[in-house]
């Protein structure tokens, strides 16, 4: 009898999966997901286990595959929530809403720096974003022009997929493109041990630590101090290559997506944030939307500012 | 009474023979079924493939963008002082999809593959058919068709920490990973598959030709240069192919070893980024239906159609080779 009841059950939920009606059924009622960003999935999945601890019943589901694959299930409708590591681009807000009918929110979630290393023999410890700039598209090509020694210099980036690669692109390199010479690689760590390896070579990711590399102090413009990647300083705003890392959904959250949501900018969960080694958001940031969530379910969707 | 009989043994035969007939009929089917199914899988597979690719050709929004000139011609990026003719960058304010570096790059890698790959393979498999003994033969087949099983990714990540160091400090490259480490690593991936079939090859020439070669009075040596591997030729030239169309195909070792920088340049010490690396890299990412989708499978396309037509090519050679050999002979 009780194995029929079972049975039946399952029927009708996948019955009401079918239907249109399934999607948000999964999403309130069942387990929720979240998809994307490989720089975040480390930090959505300690949010998951934290969270579902305290909520028991609740569980959340969460996986990597860079910000994109995210972005794209969310727009198919396989995810609740899309991590990106990248602000969603107008065209894919388009396709959300014309497949699933909502509007995205968009909730900065967390902070994160990028860091410029070089090899840790490299005599150059400090560049400008304009030397950075003109390094990678190709502008300088010779340690010799920021005061290293006289060798030319090897790139390394990100493979194109990464939100790391778009970001850097937009904010170093002001929208020009990486000087076709630049190699790309899968990963922060594969660009961290590459650079180990080549003391002539710069590579950019998340802020690490790593043997055989130096993270650059990095100056606004000429006149201005150089700063080290560190946590203070990123968080601060000092350090100059620092971005918003976001949740995606479709649509405002209710129910339990929404408790997650409030949850994961709340002081208890930015203080995972730091566990895991990013940044925690500015207090103003989860100030703002704090003030939005309570007066909620109308608000539009938020713009982080500036970035 | 024994009229009788007979009919009812006769009746129970045919019976018997009519049932094993439809047994024998339906696995007939089955198998010709099978054979078929494969077929129109990868008919299918292409044509899926190839209709992602095609509204590159007629959508606006991807006629704006792509077009065959910017596929394959020179254009005006870069500055005057520094022109860049051909730029694979789908990610920016203006999308640039020349495949001229990325045909390049597979090309240098495939030849590098190739040139270690095609004297090794070619050099074991008559070593192990004509000369060695019969235990050592026992060793070194195995050994090497055991390499064909290696995951290519274990060569690549070898190639990525330890083939690129010993070649970097060697050479004294300026790309730590380059066309050369990539391709010397992809031609480990090729060796067992040409090796597998040249010994194949060598196997099946009959005795006889060698037995009247050596009555002859030459020598193992003249024998096997001038008797066997002429004979074996279609066989070895097959072996060559496939082996040519595993490293075109080949993605993850590429993806790992060449780091990736799509250069248009002959310079073997340069890092490059191959046709089937840019798909593994990019597809992913993608927005859907976009024109950066649309050219990647059009690379998929181009891909199939080039190991197809390569395929083509040695089976239309052997086939004459083989025509050569019989019926001139």
């Amino acid at each position: 009898m009780k194995e029929l009841r079972a049975m039946l059950g399952a029927l009708s939920a996948s019955l009401v999966l079918l239907g249109g009606a399934g999607h948000s059924l999964r999403a309130q009622a069942r387990n929720i997901t979240v998809k994307g960003s490989d720089t975040l999935v480390i930090l959505g999945q300690r949010w998951a286990e934290v969270y579902m601890s305290k909520n028991p019943g609740s569980a959340i589901q969460v996986t990597g595959g860079g910000s994109g694959t995210g972005i794209a299930a969310l727009i198919n409708g396989t995810c609740d929530i899309a991590e990106s590591s990248r602000p969603m681009k107008e065209a894919e807000k388009a396709q959300v809403k014309q497949k699933r009918g909502k509007e995205v929110v968009e909730v900065p979630v967390a902070l994160d720096g990028l860091a410029v290393y070089v090899n840790d023999k490299n005599p150059v410890s400090e560049l400008t974003i304009e030397q950075i700039r003109k390094i990678y598209t190709g502008a300088i090509k010779n340690w010799k022009d920021v005061g290293g020694r006289d060798e030319r210099i090897i790139l390394y980036s990100r493979e194109n997929n990464s939100g790391t690669y778009v970001y850097f692109k937009e904010h170093v390199l002001e929208n020009a493109d990486y000087y076709p010479t630049a190699q790309t690689l899968p990963g922060t760590a594969a660009v961290i041990n590459a650079v180990a390896r080549d003391p002539r070579s710069i590579g950019y990711g998340g802020i690490a630590y790593g043997k055989g590399i130096k993270p650059l102090r990095v100056k606004k413009d000429a006149d201005s101090p150089a700063i080290e990647p560190s946590m203070e300083n990123v968080v601060t705003g000092a350090y100059p290559i620092s971005r918003f890392l976001y949740w995606y959904l479709a649509g405002q959250p209710t129910g339990g997506l929404k408790k997650l949501v409030d949850w994961v900018m709340s002081k208890e969960g930015q203080a995972v944030v730091e566990n895991v080694g990013y940044y925690p958001l500015p207090e103003n940031v989860t100030a703002k939307y704090a003030g939005a969530s309570a007066k909620e379910p109308k608000a539009k969707s938020r713009k982080s500012g500036g970035m | 009474m024994g009229d009788i009989a007979i009919t009812v043994k006769s009746l129970s035969l045919t019976r018997q023979r009519s049932a094993r007939h439809v047994k024998e009929w339906v696995i007939d089917r089955f198998i010709y079924l099978n054979a078929w199914l494969a077929i129109a899988f990868i008919a299918l597979i292409f044509i899926f493939v190839a209709r992602e690719a095609i509204p590159l050709f007629y959508e606006p929004a991807a006629k704006a963008e792509v077009g065959w000139g910017r596929l394959f011609l020179a254009q005006n990026y870069g500055t005057a002082e520094a022109p860049l003719p051909y730029v694979w960058q789908p990610i920016s304010t203006e999308p640039k999809y020349s495949l001229m570096p990325l045909l390049l790059g597979t090309l240098k890698v495939t030849i590098v593959a190739m040139m270690l790959a095609v004297p090794l393979a070619v050099g074991a498999a008559v070593y192990t058919a004509e000369f060695a003994p019969g235990w050592v033969r026992e060793v070194i087949k195995p050994a090497v068709e055991m390499l064909a099983g290696f995951p290519s990714v274990v060569l690549g990540f070898f190639a990525l920490i330890v083939l690129a160091s010993w070649l970097q400090d060697a050479f004294e490259l300026d790309f730590r990973l380059n066309a050369l480490n990539a391709g010397l690593a992809l031609g480990l991936a090729v060796i067992p598959i040409i090796y597998t079939v040249c010994e194949d090859a060598l196997g099946s020439v009959p005795r006889k030709l060698r037995e009247a070669s050596m009555a002859l009075g030459a020598t193992r040596a003249e024998t096997t240069l001038r008797i066997v591997l002429p004979a074996a030729l279609p066989g070895i030239f097959a072996g060559v192919v496939l082996g040519f169309g595993r490293a075109i195909g080949e993605t993850m070792i590429v993806l790992m070893a060449s780091g990736n920088a799509a250069i248009t340049s002959w310079n073997f010490s340069e890092s490059v980024r191959t046709l089937a690396a840019t798909i593994a890299a990019e597809l992913a990412e993608v927005v859907f239906g976009s024109p950066h989708y649309r050219v990647l499978f059009f690379i998929g396309t181009v891909l199939f159609l080039f190991t197809l037509g390569i395929n083509s090519l040695g089976a239309w050679m052997i086939g004459r080779w083989r025509r050569k050999l019989t019926g001139g002979a």
